[in-house]
């Protein structure tokens, strides 16, 4: 039987019904959302489901919304099922506060370097990461540089004069 | 002798982590800038004797923010961005971006434009391979094998020089197509490739493939079997030498693919021999694929025969004398110029089979001009994370050939 996008969702309302939510299809690609509680429980049964077979972990990266007040933090995962050559992709959501997401690297090794990665750029703090550091940037970095507050220089302020440089 | 070692290094002022002198095994630096490993790769290796116990690898060293950058650029400001990504297959990076901008926008593409793109990614796709297949001879011992092939990567650069311009960051193409329709030197420099490269590397594979000094460096050398290949993510090559047949040109076929006859080499083990195999086989492929793409572009008739872009005004630039008399033109002109075309909200994922595995770009727009996020997924840098686990146990000389099997190329793994 073909794994349809359709399928997919309905395996997963079974399995945890309201709580994966906001399902749509951007070009054509199954997009969800998921409590940062489930994220593990989640790519778990992805991954076990005779079914869905979801094991390979494409890609997992964060986005920055500081208007989503309590939800500022996203990080995104893009699953693929190789045998039947698809994809999908969901999301969970963290305050930035506290942005304390389940690491992923005992299910996934790959996960290793692009949690990372996540931390270094964004802060995300995964818990249970066994070697949770910069990866990136260097090591005495305080700030978190892909965050929307650190927006690069803005080519039209007048605030500066550096005539050495003719700006 | 430990008493004499500590008294010296405390007149000398080096402070010694402690029990550095005792342990009985020793901490090396490999790299991050060392001949042997052809690029910006440090890796802290603690070995007994010649074997390695365990590596610390150390990324970062040439990390340029593309990521951050890309959120101020308007799309097409962004390719030569991606050049710098895997600059041995700049093109292909080129292209995939395109395509991204296309998948998001909706842009279709005729045929003909697809079929240059391919001789053009799969040029790309010999030159990275080329270099990579012939590094792994250089660390191997055999530095003539490298020399000899370097002078046909140099017909490609001067293929892709009279289609863009320029060699190695070629910022080749436009969203839509190209900037202008391949010239006749163009042809006839492919012609020239197409006849010469097939005889220069059949000696190529005649002078290592059953070459028992080679055969025996690299037989067994950092294996990895198929399933920690998968949970390591890796992609291209070497996820196919471990008997993984998967290729994102066949599995999710882009830029008309699957119009095209071609076969996916496979190894078993997963060493380096298997790695040089299945990129020696691609190689030949391609010129299989570019050969196809060829006599189909032969085959356009009429205004077909001069097609180089899709009809998308917004993204491309408008012929210079229309620019000077023509108002739509000028505005055009202008606005793209000035990155001032706003690109439709949406989210949207594409992976191209790149020279060292899927690289895909994740893009996020918010309806502004510049990309809201855009996230790059990056082969070797995914991959270069088994480096430790695959040289665990193996003689030093051999952690040399694995890394230069693995394609890793630094300015992609740090973007």
């Amino acid at each position: 039987m073909e794994l349809t996008n359709d399928h997919i969702k309905n395996r997963l309302v079974q399995k945890f019904g309201d709580e994966v939510a906001n399902f749509t299809e951007p070009y054509g690609m199954l997009t969800f959302e998921v409590p940062k509680e489930l994220n593990l429980k989640v790519l778990q049964f992805l991954y076990d489901d005779p079914e869905l077979r979801f094991q390979f972990l494409t890609d997992l990266q964060a986005v920055h919304y500081p208007d989503n007040k309590g939800k500022e933090l996203a990080v995104v995962y893009h699953l693929h099922n190789i045998r039947d050559n698809v994809r999908i992709r969901f999301k969970i959501y963290t305050a930035i506060e506290k942005p304390d997401v389940y690491t992923a690297t005992q299910l996934y090794a790959c996960a290793n370097w692009m949690e990372r990665e996540t931390y270094d750029f964004f802060g995300v703090n995964f818990v249970g990461h066994p070697n949770l550091k910069r990866i990136l940037n260097v090591d005495e970095m305080d700030y978190f540089p892909m965050r929307k507050e650190y927006p690069l220089e803005d080519q039209t302020r007048v605030d500066k004069d550096d005539e050495m440089f003719g700006r | 002798m430990t008493e004499d070692l500590l008294q010296h290094s405390g007149e000398q002022n080096i402070k010694l982590p402690d029990g550095s002198i005792e342990k009985q095994t020793t901490t090396l630096n490999l790299g991050p800038t060392h001949p042997a490993t052809h690029g910006v790769f440090q890796n802290i290796l603690e070995i007994d004797g010649e074997r390695i116990l365990s590596a610390e690898a150390t990324v970062g060293y040439i990390h340029r923010a593309f990521e951050k950058i890309a959120e101020r650029r308007p799309l097409y400001q962004i390719t030569p961005l991606t050049d710098r990504l895997n600059y041995c297959s700049s093109p292909i990076n080129n292209m995939g971006w395109h395509m991204t901008c296309e998948k998001l926008l909706g842009v279709q593409t005729p045929k003909r434009v697809d079929y240059l793109r391919i001789i053009i990614m799969e040029l790309a796709r010999i030159t990275d391979h080329v270099i990579c297949n012939s590094v792994i001879g250089v660390d191997a011992g055999a530095l003539s094998v490298f020399l000899y092939v370097m002078q046909y990567r140099e017909l490609v650069y001067e293929i892709y020089e009279e289609i863009c311009g320029s060699r190695l960051t070629t910022n080749i193409g436009r969203i839509g197509g190209f900037e202008r329709n391949f010239n006749a030197t163009a042809w006839q420099k492919l012609d020239k490739f197409l006849n010469e490269f097939p005889a220069a590397l059949k000696e190529f594979e005649n002078l290592l493939q059953r070459n028992r000094i080679f055969i025996d460096r690299t037989v067994g050398a950092g294996p990895i079997t198929g399933e920690r290949a998968l949970n390591y993510g890796f992609t291209g090559p070497n996820l196919r030498a471990s008997g993984i047949d998967y290729d994102v040109r066949v599995h999710t076929p882009y830029c008309s693919y699957q119009d095209f006859e071609f076969n996916i080499p496979v190894g078993t083990t997963g060493d380096v021999y298997d790695r040089w195999l299945v990129r020696n086989q691609e190689m030949w492929e391609s010129l299989k694929i570019i050969r196809q793409a060829y006599e189909k572009i032969q085959q356009f008739k009429g205004e077909e025969s001069e097609v180089y872009h899709a009809n998308v005004p917004e993204y491309y630039l408008p012929p210079k004398q229309d620019v000077y008399t023509k108002m739509e033109a000028l505005i055009w002109h202008f606005k793209i110029i000035m990155g001032e075309t706003e690109i439709p909200a949406g989210e949207v994922y594409h992976s191209v089979e790149g020279g060292n595995g899927e690289l895909g770009f994740y893009l996020i727009s918010d309806g502004g001009r510049a990309p809201y996020r855009l996230h790059f997924r990056r082969p070797c840098f995914i991959y270069y994370q088994a480096y430790p686990e695959l040289i665990k146990g193996s003689m030093l000389a051999d952690a040399v050939i694995v890394m230069s099997s693995l394609n890793l190329i630094a300015g992609e793994m740090d973007a």
